[in-house]
């Protein structure tokens, strides 16, 4: 097992900036998350710490030892690296056994170590029964278990997996998350997993690098990512979140909180300790912390516009007094009697100052 | 469930080993490989043909090509080329209609006799019609049709040499245009319908102008092959004196040996010359205009209704003439003792095929040579393309590119252009051994490998565009160096390619007549030629016997070849519907 740090990483594709001043340490045994919408350089950076792509400027570091830097670059088959592809790339003419076998080979592993060891991997996947099944005769999720077993039996310092599971339905999804998460707290492995899909790396990740534009835009822990935004990207991006403009930053009662004036009604909000006193800033918070107030006293006037039902709720869509421009909406239980034209109270449980937003 | 983790050593500790590659180094010696047997000899004939004396020299160029012989001799190249070209789409682009999106009985069957020709070397089918007018013609004197004695012959004329080119070249349209029919999807066709389009409302404007780059990409090809194809021009046009830029460079190395080498060279430029305009020509034309559409789906077929009879008689009528009349009375003429005796049972023999295969040692010397040569090239050649092909398909760059152009020269220029240029560049001894490969089988074996990397680079170029690259990339995770993955991973998952690519590599070799008509000699010959040899020296029957023997070999590889169709990538074998 290793850690990995990379260190001020950029990389150009023909002139376009995929990756822009990265950096990123992943501690030995950690389970990173690469969090990011479609474009923006998650592959790449996988490609990268693979060895794959060699980069314009900065390093790649496994365990404080340079393994790739613009001059010189460690081939991908000296790395020891795993990778799981989001197309599994099992190959067509080997069986089960013979894909997962393969590094062992290489290796100069004997045939019947080889055949043990290949055998325990698949057993860890649960597949040791179709060891002599050719690629072709197997299912989504079946491949994809032999795919994690053929990193798993290389016995690899780092095991990197990109979307491994974008190509299986959702069902499938789930339990192989199970499996995944089962699978890191039995090995321990270093890995860095790359996902599009949020609730996927919350569920998994120790960490998770939420990228944009080839940047890092925040990384840490999952619920910290949730509560504490670190800019406005984030905010947006992790669990639907809403960014309000608020006004006059006042000390709060207690520390790490502050008192603004949102829509024209003063509430309290979390803010990291050292927030400075603001004419302005903006806040993220997430769509169930809006809710219907008692009395118009709780929360800002705003004005409904119409209302979706949900089944389960409805969705009140509105506007508040003081920004009529901006739509917002929360969600409300069925007995909340509103219907369009209202005008209605709206408080806002809980929110966070974003840092980089002032 | 076991934890295997904790039990497994640590066979690979990343270890900072920064070094060239096996990669570079392969990728060099394939560099070195193609600059030898294509970039410089085809350099050394452009620097022959400019400068033969070291010195620029231009008015000594011009002098040459403004000869009225040599400007007559192009004209007749073009003239021929063209018109034979027109032919050949004609028939190439109706064929080709008919079997996708016509519902003609005994389709398979059909498509295996419309390409067979392009199987048969030309030069052995220009000597089969030229039988087939004679006056002793089987299936002509059938019908009381045959030529009387003494008249001249009509296929000895521009005339017979562009209906031969035409039929010869129909296939390398009808290819093309097929695989452009294909792609195009049914709903097309079906929105056309609706649009209250007829049959033909439907071919002339939706069909044909969406298969248009097909169909000039087919023109080009037939073009390219009907200027350079030695074997027609030369049995046909040298005898009714129709001088073309192709028999005047045979004819000058004929009469004034390696002498007339700056003069052939300056010709070979011309040649060439017209050859690439026509290919840019053709590559604009059909590039024009967006064609793209949504592939998949079957082709939309149209009803015959009550023309289904006529038209289906009509196919098969044009098989019997360009097969059957042809190939019977080539067949004939090997089964009797001298040229002009009507075939009966009296007159039957095998004489002929005795002679050829066991009493006349050149003729068993050339079938030998030519076996080995081919063999030798086609296992050359699939190492070296696959190995080409994984660098082209997946590491681009400058060097790449140049090797790929290279090969697709040397392929697309006629092959008695590379006949000159090969003889130019190893004239002189080679410097390390010492002496000159010129009049040996080693300087046919590198023209072979010039002039048909490109023909066995075609199907692992598909291959690779088949094969998701992410594969490879996970065989180098698991460890495996440069020839690891290739043993291991790529020749594997490209065999049926490699296959395909050895198999029409063999076919197009082992007959071949225009890349080594300039390099034979006495000590080193190869069997296509041979036709042309005999002809010349009177030896009618006996060609005849060697022409069959040649087709026969044609139809048992092909059979060979179709054994395995299953396995070989899909349009591998162009004779397979
Ligand atoms: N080999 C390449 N050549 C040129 N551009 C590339 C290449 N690979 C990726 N890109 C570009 O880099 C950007 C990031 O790609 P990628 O890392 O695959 O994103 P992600 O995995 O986050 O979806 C994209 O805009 C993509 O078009
Ligand atoms: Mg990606």
């Amino acid at each position: 097992m290793v850690s990995i740090a990379l260190k001020r990483i950029t990389k150009d594709f023909a002139k376009k900036r995929v990756l822009d001043d990265v950096s990123l340490q992943v501690e030995n045994g950690e389970f990173v998350a690469i969090l990011g919408p479609s474009g923006c350089g998650k592959t790449t950076m996988l490609r990268l710490i693979a060895g794959f792509e060699q980069m314009n400027s900065g390093t790649i570091h496994f365990n404080d030892e340079i393994i790739a830097s613009p001059e010189k670059n460690l081939p991908p088959e000296k790395r020891n690296v795993g990778i799981v592809f989001q197309n599994y790339a099992l190959w067509p003419h080997m069986n089960v056994e013979q894909n997962v076998g393969y590094a062992l080979k290489i290796a100069g592993v004997s045939s019947d170590e080889r055949r043990r060891r290949s055998l325990d991997a698949l057993a860890t996947v649960a597949m040791e029964n179709f060891a002599g099944r050719a690629p072709a005769d197997l299912s989504g999720g079946q491949r994809q278990r032999v795919a994690l077993a053929r990193c798993l039996a290389a016995n690899p310092s780092v095991m990197l997996l990109d979307e491994p599971l974008a190509n299986l339905d959702v069902h499938l999804r789930a339990s192989m998350e199970r499996e995944f998460s089962d699978f890191h707290r039995r090995t321990r492995a270093t890995m860095i997993y790359i996902t599009h899909d949020q609730s996927e790396a919350m569920a998994l990740a120790d960490r998770i690098a939420v990228m944009d534009g080839g940047r890092v835009m925040q990384f840490a822990r999952p619920h910290e990512l949730y509560r504490e935004p670190r800019n406005e990207m984030v905010a947006r991006f992790i669990g639907n979140g809403l960014v309000l403009p608020v006004a006059d930053l006042q000390r709060g009662r207690a520390d790490g909180t502050v008192n603004v004036d949102i829509f024209g009604h003063r509430s309290e909000v979390r803010a990291r300790k050292d927030q400075a006193r603001l004419a302005g800033a903006s806040i993220g918070v997430h769509p169930d912390d809006l809710k219907l107030a008692d009395s118009p006293a709780e929360g800002f006037a705003a004005e409904v516009e119409r209302i979706t039902y949900r089944g389960s709720h409805v969705q009140v869509h509105f506007r508040p007094r003081h920004a009529p421009d901006l739509s917002l909406s929360l969600h409300a239980s069925h007995d909340r009697r509103v219907s369009a034209g209202d005008t209605i109270s709206v408080c806002v449980g809980d929110g966070w100052v974003i840092p980089e937003a002032a | 469930m076991t934890d295997i983790a904790a039990v497994m050593p640590r066979e690979r500790r990343p270890a900072p080993a920064f070094r060239l590659g096996p990669e570079t180094l392969t990728l060099g010696i394939l560099a070195i490989f193609v600059a030898t047997i294509s970039l410089a000899p085809l350099g050394r004939l452009a620097l022959t043909a400019i400068a033969p004396d070291g010195t620029l020299d231009l008015a000594g160029t011009w002098s040459v090509l403004a000869r009225p012989r040599v400007f007559t001799a192009a004209m007749n190249s073009l003239y021929v080329a063209l018109a034979s070209t027109l032919l050949a789409v004609v028939l190439g682009s109706v064929a080709a209609l008919l079997t996708v999106h016509g519902n003609i009985r005994f389709k398979a069957a059909w498509v295996f006799g419309f390409v067979l020709p392009l199987m048969i070397p030309p030069q052995v089918t220009a000597l089969a019609w030229v039988q087939a007018f004679s006056p002793t013609s089987p299936v002509l004197g059938l019908f009381g049709l045959a030529m009387t004695p003494g008249a001249r012959h009509p296929l000895f004329s521009a005339g017979g040499i562009i209906f031969l080119l035409g039929i010869y070249n129909a296939p390398l349209v009808f290819l093309t245009v097929r695989a452009a029919l294909r792609r195009l999807p049914a709903n097309l066709a079906e929105a056309a319908r609706a649009s209250g389009a007829g049959n033909l409302q439907l071919i002339f404007t939706v069909l044909l102008p969406l298969a248009r780059a097909g169909i000039f990409a087919g023109a080009a090809i037939a073009f390219v092959s009907a200027i350079g194809n030695f074997g027609i021009q030369a049995m046909l046009g040298i005898p009714a004196r129709f001088p073309t830029l192709i028999t005047l460079i045979y004819q000058q190395l004929n009469s004034y040996g390696p002498s007339g080498l700056s003069d052939m060279a300056a010709l070979s430029m011309l040649l060439s010359l017209i050859t690439v305009i026509a290919l840019g020509l053709s590559n604009w034309l059909g590039g024009r205009g967006d064609v793209r559409v949504e592939e998949g789906g079957r082709p939309a077929e149209i009803g015959l209704g009550r023309w289904k009879m006529p038209v289906e008689a009509g196919a098969w009528l044009y098989l019997a003439a360009t097969l059957l009349l042809p190939l019977s009375a080539l067949f004939a003429t090997s089964l009797v003792k001298g040229f002009g005796q009507q075939l009966g049972w009296d007159t039957l023999t095998l004489t002929n095929y005795v002679n050829a295969l066991f009493h006349h040692a050149s003729i068993r010397d050339a079938f030998a040579t030519s076996l080995l040569l081919t063999v030798t090239a086609v296992l050359l050649l699939s190492v070296i393309s696959l190995v080409l092909a994984y660098f082209i398909s997946w590491k681009k760059g400058a060097l790449v590119r140049l090797i790929q152009m290279a090969a697709e020269l040397s392929y697309v220029l006629p092959g008695i252009v590379l006949g000159v240029a090969m003889i130019l560049f190893f004239l002189r001894p080679l410097p390390l051994v010492g002496f000159s490969i010129y009049g040996t089988v080693w300087i046919i074996l590198a023209a072979y490998l010039s002039n048909f990397l490109a023909l066995s680079l075609r199907p692992l170029l598909g291959g690779f565009s088949q094969i998701d690259r992410s594969l490879e990339d996970a065989a180098r995770v698991a460890g495996a160096g440069f020839f690891q993955r290739m043993r291991d991973i790529i020749l594997p998952m490209l065999a049926p390619a490699v296959i395909a690519g050895g198999i029409i590599v063999f076919m197009s070799a082992l007959n071949e007549i225009q890349v080594s008509i300039l390099l034979v000699s006495s000590s080193a010959r190869t069997i296509g030629p041979m036709i042309v040899f005999l002809e010349e020296g009177g030896s009618s029957t006996l060609a005849a016997a060697v022409g069959c023997l040649m087709i026969l070999i044609v139809l048992a590889l092909m059979g060979i070849a179709s054994l395995f169709a299953g396995r070989l990538p899909k349009g591998a074998l162009p004779w397979r519907d």
